[in-house]
């Protein structure tokens, strides 16, 4: 159970600095006030495209979390003597995975309610199963997230490489969330044809995450 | 010896892609409903399949590579990956090309094309990679590992069509259907076409790695060079 010292560990840094929190939960705030120009944000179309709206603003805030994942490490050669260390490059990154993804889904939790007022969409009757949708999103956002993070960790351009890397390699896991949280917030079940988002959403983090675990430790090891 | 075969080979491809060319301008007939402009997905099909075997040359040999640790496996994954997103624009652009005289628009939101765009980003991406790393092994390392993973948005392309219901026509050739939906003289030109473009592209891929392993020669020179 060490990757859940790392993951401690790395909340417990980011909860005392507020670093990447901050900027990612302000960022994500601008970002939602910044849409309400784009369209009639009081118009009853705003439902059909909320799930979209939502995980974009997801996507930007969450790129800012887990560029700082790895690169949290780099001052006083930390991941070096983590790598060092008898922790396993496997329980190191689900660690750091774990601890991304309460990041995140905090700040999805706090957007929620906000984009909820700021558009007028109600969200609670469908609260559980929006939740379900949101963890299995960010569970597939963080774990490729991170996995990206430890790749372009020592890359000077890293800020700009990992939105590169990572929005195109997770749009599927991003379509099925946005289709399956618009389905929710129009204030539909999930069934029938939608099933095939869900499978999708589930597919997508049982083989990135098998993918990831199995090929981290050769990213970490120089 | 090694370049006269790849003459030999770009040769044979050009006079195959040439006579091709003549058989389906001028030979082939008009498809029923859609008339000359069909032609393209003689192009259009082939340039996809043609690209899928480079990535999937490219995946094989980035899990080469670590395992084996040998650069060279590196140097063919950058050339196969590079060659083939030379064939992905080519099947992007003759989609869109067939797309807006079929459907009258040139692009459609549609699974099978926006998985065909998201694929070519995401190898780009790789390339992008590769461009941002200056230590060879870290650069080879980290490629690899990213091409293991870029290689599942080229299955998820490859299955959109039946995934999803799709403006995008379905599968036609018969190894996929398990029968014979188009011409029989149709599909063999379009295996053809696969067999005149695939050797075309083995032989982009061979220049490629060549001018590949020089470049590291001239840096292991340069390299020396400064150490002295």
């Amino acid at each position: 159970m060490i990757f859940l010292q790392v993951a401690a560990k790395d909340l417990r840094s980011e909860l005392r600095t507020k670093e990447s929190l901050n900027a990612s939960l302000s960022f994500a705030v601008v970002i939602l006030l910044l849409f309400s120009f784009a369209f009639d944000p009081s118009g009853e179309a705003v439902a059909e495209f909320s799930g979209g709206l939502l995980w974009l603003v997801f996507a930007f805030a969450g790129a800012l979390i887990l560029n700082r994942s790895f690169a949290r490490e780099l001052p006083n050669d930390c991941l070096e003597v983590l790598i060092a260390s008898p922790v396993s490059g496997a329980q190191l990154f689900l660690g750091k995975s774990i601890a991304s993804f309460v990041l995140l889904l905090g700040i999805e939790l706090i957007c929620l309610p906000i984009f909820g007022i700021f558009y007028n969409i109600t969200w609670t009757p469908k609260f559980w199963p929006l939740l379900g949708v949101f963890l299995l999103g960010t569970w597939g956002m963080t774990i490729l997230g991170t996995l990206f993070s430890a790749l372009t960790v020592n890359l000077s351009l890293r800020e700009l490489m990992l939105p590169m890397l990572l929005y195109p390699m997770m749009i599927p896991a991003l379509m099925a969330a946005m289709r399956l949280t618009t389905i929710l917030l129009s204030g539909n079940d999930i069934g029938g044809d939608d099933l095939v988002w869900l499978r999708l959403l589930i597919g997508f983090d049982v083989v990135f995450t098998t993918l990831a675990l199995a090929l981290v430790e050769t990213i970490l090891v120089r | 010896m090694q370049k006269n075969i790849r003459l030999g080979i770009g040769a044979l491809a050009g006079l195959l892609l040439l006579r091709n060319l003549y058989v389906i301008l001028f030979n082939l007939p008009d498809e029923m409903e859609q008339g000359p402009i069909y032609r393209i997905f003689y192009y259009h099909l082939p340039a996809y399949f043609t690209a899928m075997c480079c990535y999937m040359t490219a995946l094989v040999a980035s899990v080469l590579y670590l395992t084996k640790r040998n650069l060279r496996y590196d140097a063919i994954a950058m050339s196969a990956t590079e060659v083939g997103l030379a064939f992905a624009a080519v099947n992007l652009i003759t989609g869109m090309i067939w797309g807006r005289v079929i459907w009258g628009i040139w692009w459609a939101w549609d699974a099978r094309l926006t998985w065909a765009l998201i694929c070519w980003l995401v190898y780009f991406g790789y390339l992008m990679l590769r461009q941002a790393i200056d230590d060879p092994s870290e650069r080879a390392k980290n490629s690899a590992v990213l091409s293991i993973f870029s290689f599942v948005s080229v299955a998820i392309t490859y299955k959109a069509i039946e995934w999803w219901r799709t403006q995008h026509p379905g599968p036609v050739l018969s190894f996929r259907t398990g029968q014979q939906l188009i011409d029989p003289e149709m599909e063999r030109m379009l295996y053809t076409n696969f067999f005149a473009l695939a050797l075309l592209a083995f032989v982009m891929v061979t220049v490629r790695l060549n001018q590949e392993t020089l470049q590291r020669q001239i840096d292991g020179l340069r390299r020396r060079a400064h150490a002295l």
